[in-house]
């Protein structure tokens, strides 16, 4: 009732600004010819009457404005204003605007890429699906997975079957997503390259809410029979770019690994799959798992756990409902398949947890940048208001002429945050761009394994314009606020008397100036030294042992798969490539394994048993292992302990065989040596014949896990890798490699052909690259705006303290004293600030211990080299303002 | 009678509704009303009276409208609002509690 009252008189106080001011001027008028006619009436001439009116009424002007101020719109009234006047302030000051807006572009920049990144990568990563929030990660957990206590990270894949129980029963969901991504070289025309597909559940499409652009997706029927439905879904790219947008491309056929399959959609355009970092390029139903899946037929074997899923909440169910009714269910499936399931649960995670995809890589260094990239706002910001506060000494005489003439101090605070507000939209809008040209930066740091096309793409949606609103308001009180309140404070009657006195004598200003660059400079600190720190990290690791010896061996994969080759061909094939290869001059020796070290892919594993060991009630011993061709041992150069290598003789009708490593013998044999004795896996017994040096595997990070080498004869991969020990370099070892395959097959060729330690910096490093790499960037702008705050506050004592400097020298004192003087005031302040950053260092860097490797959190080097490179930035900062100090020309100083 | 006396601080606002609540009237016209009824002895501020009115019609407790006035010019009426009358009351009635304490305080010392 009130409101609708109210609403339009404030509008129209708004809206209708001069006809309510009218109405109010008509309003006194009469009051004032009314209080005329009454004096009139008592014997009053009229003139007199009519001044003597106004005498009663008082000051017509100010009660104008008082009837003004309580039209409670007027901020909005008053915003206009300011607006505009700010904007003629600001460009009144050209410099100082667009230094200011420059800082806060490339702070408020950093943060919206960074966040643009967050949200394209890991709140929502799949561009073109739907309802992504609804949408959770599936994941296996093993309560006994290894001795050393299974840390959290150590997730499994799913397995076909469980994951039909868990579709079949479950009710809190709206559809269970099969997913698995594999790679293959796809040739269309006479063009061969190599793409990522996926192994999909039949629902693929449906449950994502992706609707082909042409044809159709999978039919539940498409999931059914081994290798019934060779069917694909290709991706808009390559049938736009391959196959040049062929509108009757439903039903023709295309090779994937040595398999025609019919295409029967296209997917739309935008969509990339459901893994973060590398676009899908085609799609095929898990019925083809054998195909394109290392490791046999799986979709019967609960055991063969090789599925990432995804699950799509129904609406209203919480996660944790969720996971409740899957861990009941993993539970009776634990109790019904005590063989396969026992010790397995699963997991629901939040999409930016996945642990399978890019996701997992990203999300640590996303975060430290998130965390770094605020750091570099706050430094920014607190630069600005530094500008500020030196501005607001130069416009005191304004401030105080409009305090006097009766502005209230709240309306010039809010004139100078108006005008912060100008300079951080601005920053805003450039910020955004420079968000949009960085979305596709993270490529350039994490560049894609050979041929395939990295997809890490940031997303700018209202999400992030949303999130930049929030940054430009909060960086506005952050960086204007303190001026403006300052400004506020003015003295009126002290400063209308003496100007530039009462400047000098505006400590508290020059205090929180000086608390501003202290800031600056411990903040920058804890940059440098994370930046040092990280960089010790990568050097580390790239001086690190794997295990095996990196220097002069080659690494590359042959694709036999993908060209179709069956076992017995592939076999053929690969005992003259290793003889051919054996024998080229410069080659020392050569192997071939399924999995190369430090790989994306997975190496096989399954379940162990040994004689005499005893395993705990929760426990099912299982263990990783590697397929590895004859000399592979001597060609890494992993040195065995006791026993022999792997030779020829290690063949389909000889006697299976394993080497184990020092964790397994440790683990299953108590340390005596297994050699002779019996290794079961599965349902295969393998007779141990040597026991192999610990080697990294995976990751530098990882921690010493019982691992173990079969003979690739003995069971046998079409895919397979090739090292080769040699003294060539690589590209002459590959040119020979591409003759000598020729010769064996023209169709074929290897893949990029790099020495080990590429390969293994490319997976090893990627991680720490991206964050040395950005954390040097803004580590370096850190430091620049540090320096820069330290150049303006001290440059800026100096010249206000001229005619000290100038009393100084007239009494006496040599340059060399204004010169320490002047320098040990910015050190002091760096002093400060380095010690403040040291301690906050020291708490800050404990939380990226995941990514140091061998580096102590607290190393004194970092420390120190952070500490050499603030204090030479500081004295440079400092040193211009001293020399022009010495430089002061005591008579004119004095004098001025 | 000495001079007239300033209106206590906060007291404009519950006269002023008071005085609109049996007709409509214009600014100068409270003024008046408010010194007549008082025997002269309340002078309102005419320089505080039209903000006085301003925001009270913003907060709703009054509203205005054009009308013609006894000698035929164009006025500014003011009139109560029902939320303005239950507002009066309630500043009435604690006009009144403080009157009765401030003269329980005067007569006890």
């Amino acid at each position: 009732m009130r409101w609708t009252y109210k609403l339009p008189l404030r509008l129209r106080s708004l809206l209708h600004k001069q006809r309510a001011d009218a109405e109010l001027d008509e309003e006194l008028e009469f009051h004032v010819q009314a209080q005329a006619s009454a004096y009139v009436a008592r014997g009053m001439e009229p003139d007199a009457a009519h001044s003597a009116a106004l005498r009663a009424l008082g000051g017509v002007t100010q009660i104008k404005e008082e009837c003004r101020d309580t039209r409670r719109m007027n901020f909005l009234d008053n915003l206009g204003q300011d607006l505009r006047f700010s904007f003629r302030m600001l460009v009144r000051n050209p410099g100082f605007s667009v230094m200011a807006v420059l800082c806060l572009t490339l702070a408020i920049g950093a943060n919206a890429a960074v966040f643009s990144w967050i949200e394209g990568l890991l709140l929502r990563p799949f561009p073109a699906v739907a309802r992504q929030d609804r949408l959770v990660v599936l994941v296996g957990t093993n309560r006994a997975s290894g001795e050393n206590g299974a840390s959290s990270t150590d997730y499994t894949a799913s397995s076909w079957p469980d994951f039909q129980d868990f579709r079949r029963n479950a009710t809190l969901f709206d559809s269970f997503i099969a997913d698995k991504i594999m790679g293959t070289t796809v040739s269309i025309g006479d063009r061969a390259e190599r793409v990522a597909g996926s192994v999909v559940s039949a629902n693929y499409f449906d449950a994502l809410g992706v609707h082909p652009q042409l044809g159709r997706g999978f039919e539940a029927a498409d999931e059914t029979g081994r290798n019934a439905h060779p069917v694909t879904v290709i991706s808009y790219w390559i049938w736009k770019e391959r196959y040049h947008g062929d509108p009757a491309i439903v039903g023709k056929t295309q090779m994937l690994n040595g398999v025609q399959h019919t295409i029967i959609g296209v997917a739309p355009e935008g969509f990339y799959g459901t893994f973060v970092g590398w676009p899908i390029q085609f799609w095929v139903p898990v019925s083809m798992q054998e195909v394109f899946e290392p490791g046999g037929y799986k979709l019967e074997d609960r055991n063969a756990r090789w599925i990432e899923g995804f699950a799509r909440l129904k609406d209203g169910v919480t996660l944790e409902q969720a996971q409740e009714q899957l861990s009941t269910m993993a539970k009776q499936l634990e109790a019904q398949y005590p063989a396969t399931n026992r010790g397995h649960d699963v997991k629901l995670l939040p999409l930016w947890k996945a642990p399978f995809n890019g996701a997992a890589e990203l999300l640590p260094i996303l975060q430290i940048l998130l965390a770094v990239v605020f750091v570099v706002l706050l430094i920014a910001c607190s630069n600005v208001s530094n500008l500020l506060m030196v501005r607001s000494f130069a416009r005191q005489h304004e401030m105080t002429v409009r305090l006097a003439v009766g502005a209230r101090k709240g309306r010039l605070v809010q004139q100078l945050l108006t005008e912060g507000l100008i300079l951080s939209t601005i920053a805003v809008a450039g910020g955004l761009a420079v968000a949009y040209f960085c979305r596709n930066l993270l490529v350039v740091f994490f560049p894609a394994p050979s041929g395939l096309v990295a997809n890490l793409k940031g997303e700018i949606d209202w999400r992030v314009l949303a999130f930049s609103a929030v940054v430009c308001l909060v960086s506005t009180m952050m960086f204007a606020l303190m001026p403006a309140v300052q400004a506020g404070k003015v003295d009126l009657a002290g400063s209308l008397k003496t100007e530039s006195a009462s400047v000098f004598g505006a400590r508290t200003k020059a205090r929180i100036r000086s608390l501003l660059v202290v800031i600056q400079v411990s903040l920058s600190f804890v940059l440098l030294v994370s930046a040092v720190l990280l960089i010790q990290s990568m050097q580390r690791i790239r001086k690190s042992d794997p295990g095996f010896v990196t220097e002069s061996l080659l690494t590359t994969g042959i694709d036999l798969a993908a060209a179709g080759y069956d076992a017995t061909r592939a076999r053929d094939f690969q005992a003259r490539l290793m003889d051919r290869l054996a024998a080229l001059p410069g080659v020392e020796s050569a192997a071939i394994a399924r999995v190369r070290p430090f790989s994306y892919q997975t190496y096989s594993s399954n379940l162990i048993a040994v004689d005499g060991y005893q395993a705990g009630p929760e426990e099912q011993p299982s263990a990783e292992y590697n397929e590895v061709g004859p000399a592979y041992f001597r060609t890494l150069g992993i040195p065995l302990l006791s026993g022999r290598e792997f030779t020829d003789a290690d063949n389909e009708t000889s006697e299976p065989v394993a080497i184990v490593n020092e964790k397994m013998v440790a683990k299953y044999w108590h340390g005596d040596d297994p050699v002779g004795k019996r290794l079961q896996l599965k349902d295969k017994s393998l007779r141990v014949v040597g026991v192999a040096h610990m080697a990294k595997y995976g990751s530098f990070g990882e921690a010493p896990k019982p691992f173990f080498y079969v003979p690739l004869r003995q069971n046998f991969s079409v895919r397979t890798t090739v090292s080769i020990r040699t003294t060539k370099d690589a590209s002459a070892m590959a040119a020979d490699l591409t003759r000598l395959i020729h010769d064996l097959d023209p169709n074929l060729a290897a893949s990029e052909v790099i020495t080990m330690r590429q390969h293994i910096n490319r997976s090893a490093l990627r991680s720490q690259q991206v964050a040395v790499a950005l954390l040097s960037i803004f580590g370096g702008l850190a430091l620049l705006l540090a320096a820069v705050g330290l150049y303006g506050v001290i440059s800026y004592s100096v010249s206000q303290g001229k005619r000290e400097m100038g009393l100084r020298m007239a009494l006496g004192a040599r340059p060399e004293h204004l010169l320490r003087l002047v320098l040990s005031n910015g050190l002091r302040l760096t002093a400060i600030g380095i010690v403040v950053g040291a301690v906050a260092a020291l708490l800050v860097t404990r939380l990226f211990v995941g990514l140091l490797y061998h580096v102590s959190p607290r190393d004194p080097v970092a420390f120190s080299s952070a500490f050499a490179v603030m204090a030479v930035a500081s004295v440079a900062a400092c040193f211009f303002p001293a020399w022009r100090a010495m430089r002061t020309d005591p008579v004119r100083a004095i004098r001025d | 009678m000495g001079k007239p006396t300033d209106l206590v601080q906060g007291t404009l606002d519950l006269l002023v509704l008071k005085t609109v609540e049996l007709q409509p009237m214009h600014g100068w016209g409270i003024a008046q009303r408010i010194r007549q009824i008082s025997n002269e002895v309340l002078q309102v501020n005419q320089g505080a009276l039209y903000p006085a009115l301003h925001r009270l019609e913003q907060q709703g407790w009054i509203r205005a409208k054009w009308g013609e006035s006894d000698n035929n010019r164009r006025a500014k009426y003011y009139s109560l609002t029902r939320d303005g009358a239950k507002y009066m009351r309630a500043q009435h009635e604690q006009w009144n509690r403080l009157s009765v304490a401030i003269a329980a305080v005067l007569e006890t010392t």
